[in-house]
């Protein structure tokens, strides 16, 4: 644990003013919830690379850096800038999020079916404190993370969607944050929540993007609980700022027979970390984690996934890739959980990375914990270069080696794109993976 | 076309070609045969452009042009094609956009204009007929998963699309049933021209059966040891590689 004691003293009296602040708006169970995990952040303290959860990747520059509060401005987020990260021309209801503040200028109603809520987090305390009650916190457990701690400690804002039983959504639905660097570093910790009734169904994408200039931080969580026979398919798209810090935890609980898919693609940012957990807490789950991330320059991106095989007969899919380019740095870290009773649990990892440069580095990991006896698990990592061999024979045919390298890149990430079934994200992913791709190669 | 003069070339520090020399004109399709480890397939990667391949001694003039000072794409845009022995599997990309990467690559560099994706499309169609291959094929990554004669009948597809000027197939007709090697060879024979030329790399005189040589020569040990007419191959058909062995020194 980091032990100077000053840099917890920022949150603590962020936290007193804004305790202040939102005396009135915040439930007592809620407040409750907050003084707790404020106290659990002030025992835990930023964690170390001595910790084994965070061995490969040092938040000692968030640790470092006095973030004040970040408030609500529209400030440079022109119509145009604006187009590049939301969803177009495709029907879909979209929330926007401005330093982590519901923007209802900027957001959106779409097509949604009676009963079901997609809305500012803050409003529904108002207007939902029943179901809030019922499912805010109650996954992602801040006991034992730093940054959900501070997350659920300063819990204001952030996105609801709640679709009753039988409720089947068709129009995607959009979470938009966006983040203005400000003069001084700025930290927002946006809160999401997601709970999906029986045989419930939609998609939701999840989307964080900022304008350059200066450092900010964004600490989000989001928990997401499919009910009986739902399905929710998900789709993260971390695109920040080159000088920002993303950390992220997903919490997400199935029940029985749910379906559950997540797609994260991770391109921005420059020290970013991500936690997803599943939780398969019913018979006959499905759960698919698909993972791409993008790294240049002095980026470094973890991921961590753990998928808890709590009951028999689900399966789990996952598949993250990484290409990391200049002095970038990779972690990946999956582990899957199958425990005593879970029997017939069928799943398969694959973690592949592509270096593109010589002084790129990834930390791939594995992580099997199996108490049943009667399971399918398998696992495999690979790390390479491009295929020199593939290389030539397109150089062959009168493509360039920078097309070619390019190409070939592409080809490896397309596995993931190809999956995201959403028009304009894969039209735009493509466009910024050739760009960064053809950016890279001009430098060399 | 193609001038090949005392070509010394070595892999890993250790010489394959012991100076080759050859000279094919316009128009004109040569066969160089040989047994296994004779240097056959790195004489066709030498003339490529493949970096594991090291020049020593020698040149190479493509049209008056030294070869050597183009890099592989820069080759293949001069007019050079390789279809490969074992044409390499690309998964992700797809066969139309690679290959349609690859001519507007060589169109441009000849001044001409990028086709468009219709006529793209309506050229591509009437070419896959020529060597049966299948539509459904087009849409899927490069080689990834074609059978073996698949890949070979690929390779020939490409060559028909991209017309280089001169082809250098490497034992393109190997391991190929007969129905496959004749639907090659009326590949090879369609895109024989006045002024194209056609370098066939290749271990069995099979081939030569269905495609007639102007010139086949014989490499053994990286060096030319023998060259004649078409009936050399026929020669070699009957008598093996063995008795030429002593011209090899």
């Amino acid at each position: 644990m980091i032990e100077l004691k000053e840099e917890r003293n920022v949150y603590l009296s962020n936290f007193a003013s804004l305790e202040k602040r939102l005396k009135e708006k915040r439930p007592a169970w809620l407040r409750a919830f907050c003084k707790d995990a404020i106290s659990c952040f002030t025992e835990l303290g930023f964690p170390t690379t001595r910790d084994e959860d965070w061995r490969y990747t040092s938040v000692a520059p968030i640790a470092r850096t006095a973030f004040k509060p970040a408030v609500y401005q529209v400030n440079g987020w022109s119509p145009s800038r604006l187009a590049d990260v939301t969803l177009g021309e495709v029907a879909c209801t979209q929330l926007v999020f401005l330093n982590g503040h519901f923007s209802q200028e900027l957001s959106s109603p779409g097509k949604l079916p009676e009963g079901v809520k997609a809305g500012s987090l803050a409003s529904a305390l108002d207007s939902d404190g029943g179901l809030l009650e019922e499912h805010l916190a109650r996954y992602a457990s801040y006991r034992r993370n730093a940054f959900t701690a501070l997350n659920t400690a300063f819990v204001e804002d952030g996105a609801f969607v709640y679709l009753p039983k039988d409720a089947v959504v068709k129009e995607p639905i959009h979470l938009l944050f966006l983040s203005t660097a400000s003069k001084d570093p700025a930290v927002c910790h946006p809160r999401n929540l997601i709970v999906a009734g029986s045989s419930a169904q939609a998609t939701v994408i999840e989307s964080y993007a900022g304008l350059e200039g200066g450092v900010y931080f964004t600490n989000a969580v989001t928990e997401i609980v499919t009910g009986e026979q739902s399905r929710i398919d998900h789709t993260r798209l971390q695109r920040e700022s080159e000088r920002a810090f993303h950390v992220a935890t997903m919490e997400v609980s199935q029940h029985r027979d749910s379906a559950f898919a997540s797609r994260s693609i991770s391109i921005g940012g420059k020290l970013v970390r991500n936690d997803l957990n599943v939780l398969l807490n019913g018979e006959g789950c499905d759960c698919t984690l698909d993972g791409l991330y993008f790294a240049g320059g002095e980026q470094h991106v973890d991921n961590h996934t753990t998928i808890d095989h709590a009951k028999p007969h689900c399966s789990s899919r996952e598949l993250y890739k990484g290409i990391l380019d200049g002095k970038s740095t990779g972690v990946f870290n999956g582990k899957i959980i199958v425990r005593k009773d879970a029997q017939k649990t069928d799943a398969r990892q694959t973690n592949n990375n592509l270096l593109l440069s010589e002084e790129s580095l990834i930390n791939t990991k594995p992580q099997l914990e199996i108490l049943a006896d009667d399971v399918k698990c398998t696992h495999g990592a690979t790390i390479g270069q491009l295929d020199e061999e593939a290389l030539f024979y397109l150089r062959t045919r009168g493509i360039g080696d920078a097309a070619a390298r390019s190409l070939l890149t592409y080809a490896f990430a397309s596995e993931i794109i190809g999956r995201i079934r959403i028009q304009p994200i894969q039209c735009r992913l493509d466009l910024l993976l050739s760009r960064s791709l053809s950016k890279g190669h001009e430098t060399l | 076309m193609l001038e090949i003069k005392n070509l010394h070339a070595s892999v890993d520090g250790s010489e394959i070609l012991h100076g080759v020399t050859l000279k094919i004109n316009r128009g004109e399709i040569h066969a160089v045969m040989g047994p296994n480890g004779s240097g056959k397939s790195t004489l066709a990667k030498v003339l490529a452009g493949h970096q594991g391949y090291e020049v020593t001694k020698g040149e190479v003039l493509l049209q008056g042009r030294d070869l050597f000072s183009l890099s592989p794409e820069e080759r293949a845009r001069e007019g050079i094609f390789l279809g490969f022995q074992y044409p390499v599997e690309i998964p992700g990309v797809s066969n139309m956009y690679f290959l349609k990467t690859a001519l507007n690559e060589i169109r441009k560099h000849r001044g001409l204009e990028e086709l468009d994706a219709m006529d793209f499309l309506a050229m591509v169609k009437e070419k896959m007929k020529m060597v049966n291959i299948d539509e459904s094929l087009a849409n899927r990554s490069v080689n990834e998963g074609f059978s073996g004669g698949e890949k070979k009948r690929n390779e020939i597809f490409q060559m028909l699309v991209l017309e280089p000027k001169l082809a250098i197939l490497d034992e393109t007709d190997s391991g190929l049933d007969i129905d496959a090697l004749k639907i090659v060879a009326n590949g090879v024979n369609s895109f024989r021209r006045e002024d194209r030329a056609i370098l066939l790399v290749t271990h069995y005189q099979r081939l030569l059966s269905y495609i007639t040589p102007d010139r086949v020569h014989v490499l053994l040990d990286g060096r030319i040891v023998k060259s004649g007419g078409k009936e050399l191959a026929l020669e070699l058909e009957e008598k093996g590689y063995g008795w030429l062995e002593g011209n090899a020194a």
